[in-house]
């Protein structure tokens, strides 16, 4: 997998999938380019018209909490973020950024300051804060999900084995 | 070694012996979504080729979280499950029918089962002995196609529940007074057992209402093992035969015990924005309220109806209040009609609204205006959850909503209910039945 650089995001604790993809835009949930367009906006009015492609989003613990609702991951990969990193995920929106193929890293954003430049290497498990100079541990991803992002999501691993190929 | 409910549902379901961390891929009996996710569930299989229903006739799509739809692009969504259903099979759960949690413990799900539900609340089957989880729309799409999924065995708490709930104190209160106490994702990944003196004495409305909002300690799962209680619901849903004893060992390995006294318990409510937010009703004073909802998949049920009505019955909804009511499903619609309930919210000054979510996701029916304050008997009050980011929403439960709706501002039920000679109070012996 190759390496991923950007500029870091901030947010806070407990960003639920109403800050990703809130409910008043309910209706573009078949309109996803669109509701991209939005994306975060409850958290940070700031972020969706701010942001560059290629940016990461650096939140604190329980990111994603709420909802199962997949568009939350599917307009952050849509807005053209490299990945999300927090200190822990909530369960759903994990499992659903891994199944879209949308990186998401957990390890220690205390180490990471709003517009750091950052640069992501999976091979290594870090993540190198290339304004600090730091190298922040990743987390590591149980296997079944390392072989859903290879083949690039759930449903693309499905196409590709006709089956579940995981455990 | 023994066994937690659910490495033995989850064993049962991939043919193996698990436990609490193994990776499986277990056959699924239950799958459904909803308006909000099902469109992108069926998307996602129309562009792999697999538009298909392994099991059509446990296969639900349920239209209630924009229904009736307020407008053009939702009703497009609509029209994607009502193609789904004609071409596969499925069964569809037309606007009207009720809130899809609400309706899959009704006619669907079954102890020892497994439910995968592209909306997170599906751990509201959990009360009835099954391993019922929340996905999103691509895990649920390929467990529609295939009837399996990928799982991961989670670790167990042991939620264990004991003493009797004081008059006017309710599974809402005790289920918010544990999210309070573990916080948000204080049980991410986990699976929580509820048992204890006081669940096995719990009717199966109040053990709906703690499973609903295990999601919201983090919890993939809230389970109850099943017993006469469950039988009796099933029964009275025509499903008699379809019960089955589901326990755990008594030498289960639980990764944590936590233990509550529920006569300790106090209404108690989630504060904006997050449900762990919490405090007992006793320390909020003042909070004026413009909107008062009860009803989902959390407190819709009959059960929760009556209460709302025995303290609404007679009394006029505050001035500055508006109160909407929604029966989470269909046949509690009819009951609460064939009960007088619905006449005693009308002739209140309440909004009655058709079976569905109704104001809770923010879509349509009971939006916010800026700085209004809500006091609701959902389970989330993220901020925007109700259409409107400048809107404040509290929690509570429907004894809590219906008598603050009265006071217009947010009032501890026990002042009407530890004295049960006084007008229009209910001794709440059902909350305790």
């Amino acid at each position: 997998m190759e390496i991923k650089k950007g500029k870091a995001w901030k947010f806070g604790d407990d960003i639920s999938t109403d800050h990703i993809a809130p409910g008043r835009l309910f209706h573009l949930r078949t309109n996803l380019p669109e509701f991209a367009k939005h994306v975060l906006e409850d958290a940070r009015e700031d972020f969706a018209s701010g942001m560059s492609q290629g940016d990461f989003v650096v939140a604190g613990k329980n990111f994603g909490l709420g909802s199962s609702r997949e568009h939350a991951p599917q307009i952050i990969k849509l807005a053209g973020v490299n990945g999300v990193m927090a200190k822990s995920f909530a369960r759903i929106f994990f499992r659903n950024a891994i199944n879209i193929g949308l990186l998401v890293i957990e390890c220690d954003t205390d180490k990471i300051n709003e517009g750091d430049e950052l640069e992501v290497s999976l091979k290594e498990g870090v993540v190198k804060n290339k304004t600090t100079g730091e190298d922040i541990a990743i987390t590591p991803l149980p296997d079944v999900m390392i072989k859903i992002l290879n083949d690039g999501g759930l449903a693309k691993h499905i196409e590709k084995h006709g089956d579940f190929q995981l455990v | 070694m023994g066994k937690t409910i659910v490495e033995k549902i989850i064993g049962e379901h991939s043919n193996k012996d698990v436990k609490a961390g193994d990776f499986v891929v277990a056959n699924v009996d239950v799958t459904a979504v909803q308006d909000g996710t099902g469109p992108l569930t069926i998307q996602e299989i129309q562009k792999i080729n697999l538009e298909q229903a392994a099991n059509p006739e446990r296969t639900i799509l349920f239209i209630d979280h924009a229904s009736p739809s307020p407008r053009k692009e939702l009703s497009n969504a609509h029209r994607i499950l009502r193609d789904f259903a004609k071409k596969t099979g499925a069964i569809l759960s037309e606007t009207g029918q009720g809130v899809c949690h609400q309706r899959l413990i009704e006619d669907y799900v079954n102890p020892g089962e497994i439910l995968v539900g592209a909306d997170s609340h599906t751990c509201t089957s959990g009360a009835l002995g099954a391993f019922a989880t929340g996905m999103g729309s691509t895990d649920v799409g390929i467990a529609i196609a295939l009837g399996k999924v990928w799982l991961k065995v989670p670790e167990t708490f042991k939620i264990v529940v004991n003493g009797n709930l004081a008059p006017g104190v309710g599974a809402k209160d005790l289920i918010l007074h544990l999210v309070g106490l573990i916080r948000a994702d204080g049980a991410t990944y986990k699976s929580l057992e509820f048992c204890g003196e006081t669940i096995k004495h719990m009717s199966m409305a109040d053990r709906f209402t703690l499973s609903n909002m295990a999601v919201e300690a983090g919890a993939k799962a809230g389970l109850i093992e099943s017993d006469h209680i469950t039988k009796e619901y099933l029964i009275s849903r025509g499903r008699g035969d379809k019960f089955r004893e589901i326990t755990a060992d008594p030498d289960a390995i639980y990764e944590r015990v936590i233990t509550i006294d529920a006569s300790q318990v106090k209404p108690t409510v989630s504060k904006p924005h997050a449900v762990d937010n919490t405090a007992t009703v006793d320390q909020l004073k003042d909070i004026k309220i413009d909107q008062v909802f009860i009803g989902t998949c959390t407190n819709g049920r009959i059960e929760d109806l009556r209460i709302a009505a025995q303290i609404l019955e007679n009394q006029q909804v505050h001035s500055d209040v508006r109160l909407i009511v929604v029966p989470a499903s269909k046949d509690i619609y009819l009951q609460a009609i064939k009960e007088g309930l619905i006449r005693i919210f009308v002739e209140a000054g309440a909004s009655v609204l058709a079976p569905g979510c109704g104001p809770c996701v923010g879509v349509h029916a009971g939006i916010l205006g800026d700085d209004e304050v809500c006091l609701a008997t959902q389970n989330r009050n993220f901020q925007g959850r109700m259409g409107n980011p400048k809107g404040q929403i509290y929690l509570s439960s429907p004894a809590t909503a219906a008598y603050s709706a009265i006071t217009g501002h947010i009032s501890d039920p026990r002042e009407i209910m530890s004295s049960p000679s006084s007008q229009g109070v209910y001794p709440f012996e059902s909350y305790l039945s």
